[in-house]
């Protein structure tokens, strides 16, 4: 049978082919980190509890402390530092939605997500979605609020990315 | 962080999965089989578990099968609990799923992972218990079909080698009028004091619980007295919770007293939901 240690992967990163040697059980926040240089997604809890290392697979927001990187194989990750000026981001800035910002990487690719998922979500989905992720500055409602004017906008010129 | 070394490997069939298990197995690396992983990596990093190879179920077609308009409905044991959500095929399913860890959590836990890892609540088990549903479980011997409930006795009754593949559940049983509460000590995510899901058919309810002792039932003493409707309700609930199974659950969670005092509450709840507490 197969050894267990190295292989080399090939991942695609923020659209990028990344090419990378790593170890087979090596999760995908310190592929990302350690291997890529992506240090966006923070190490919080490594328990999958507080969201501060989400990122996105084919879309879909991740804890990736509880992913395996050789899980991700021909799937498009999307970490923050592949979010270019989106509204999210702007959102966030206008509204003071951070303290620290330690999980505001997190934060903003669960948002993201949601508001390309779910445009209409009403205030149940939002809660629900925004759960998934801690901040210990407690600035959970300048977060949704910026989360609410990114829907209302989106809503409003439904053809804005 | 997992701090050891395992090889990862994904089948694209059963055959290829039960064959690479027996082969590793014979190798010594006592692998596992990996669903959404979350639960074997956080173990993992606390040295709560430990193998050298781990055997990935996701890219095996019956295991990721969503037949929402069969009869019965098929529920690949791959499928995350996110994706059971959004398609929701069993609505009761669908309510014990959405109270699993979070909304993104539920990207990667799947169906065959809550009910078949180590953490005990197991609360995906408890609407296919009511719902009388059938398992389908491949292993070194074939792939066999059982009810589900005849093959949990505290966990999921596995031979070495074995997964699951599937879960199948009656179509009209699915559409059942039912109920489910989840309580915890605190907040909207974590793990329950008491959760309840309750279904009737043909006037009578079948219920199942997590959160009350170290593993999730369904029991036939518990129902036969929540249905005796020769009694008060009153009555009838406390004969319930006194033939509930032990231990009681008693830890910083809630103590068992606690427990059983909600557990009563949301059987009375359910009840008169269900339009069978008139005398509430």
């Amino acid at each position: 049978m197969e050894e267990t240690t190295k292989r080399e992967l090939v991942l695609h990163v923020n659209g990028e082919r990344r090419s990378i040697v790593t170890r087979q059980a090596e999760t995908l926040l310190f592929v990302l980190r350690d291997g890529l240089g992506l240090t966006g997604a923070k190490p919080g809890c490594l328990n999958g509890d507080c969201g501060a290392c989400t990122v996105l697979v084919d879309g879909t927001p991740i804890k990736s402390c509880m992913m395996l990187a050789i899980e991700t194989v021909g799937k498009e990750i999307t970490s923050i530092e592949g979010l270019d000026d989106a509204p999210i981001q702007h959102a966030f800035v206008r509204h003071f939605a951070f303290q620290c910002g330690y999980c505001t990487p997190g934060f903003i690719m669960n948002a993201h997500a949601l508001i390309e998922r779910h445009p209409n979500a009403d205030e149940a989905t939002i809660q629900e979605w925004l759960e998934s992720n801690i901040c210990r500055c407690t600035s959970y409602q300048e977060i949704e609020a910026a989360v609410k004017e990114v829907l209302e906008a989106k809503k409003a010129k439904p053809t804005d990315p | 962080m997992v701090p050891f070394d395992f090889a990862y490997y994904r089948p694209q069939s059963i055959a290829e999965a039960t064959a690479l298990f027996a082969a590793l197995e014979r190798d010594g690396k006592r692998p596992l089989y990996y669903g959404g992983g979350t639960e074997i990596i956080t173990l993992s990093r606390l040295n709560l578990v430990r193998t050298a190879a781990v055997i990935d179920i996701k890219s095996i077609p019956e295991c990721r099968a969503l037949e929402a308009s069969a009869d019965p409905l098929v529920l690949g044991a791959a499928l995350a609990l996110g994706e059971l959500e959004e398609a929701n095929p069993f609505p009761l399913l669908t309510k014990a799923a959405r109270e699993v860890a979070d909304r993104t959590a539920r990207n990667q836990i799947t169906l065959g992972g809550n009910i078949c890892g180590q953490i005990f609540y197991r609360e995906t088990a408890l609407p296919l218990f009511v719902a009388e549903a059938d398992v389908i479980i491949a292993g070194p011997y074939g792939i066999r079909q059982c009810r589900f409930l005849d093959l949990f006795h505290q966990q999921l009754q596995l031979g070495r080698g074995e997964f699951v593949v599937q879960f199948k559940v009656d179509r009209a049983t699915a559409t059942l009028p039912h109920f489910h509460r989840k309580r915890r000590k605190q907040g909207e995510v974590g793990y329950p004091l008491v959760t309840i899901a309750a279904l009737k058919k043909d006037g009578t309810v079948r219920v199942a619980l997590s959160g009350i002792c170290p593993f999730p039932f369904r029991s036939a003493d518990v129902e036969a007295h929540l249905n005796d409707r020769n009694r008060p309700v009153g009555e009838r609930i406390q004969a319930a919770v006194d033939a509930f199974p032990r231990p009681i659950l008693h830890d910083i969670e809630g103590s068992a007293d606690y427990r059983l005092f909600v557990a009563a509450q949301l059987l009375e709840d359910m009840l008169r939901e269900l339009g069978d507490g008139e005398t509430v």
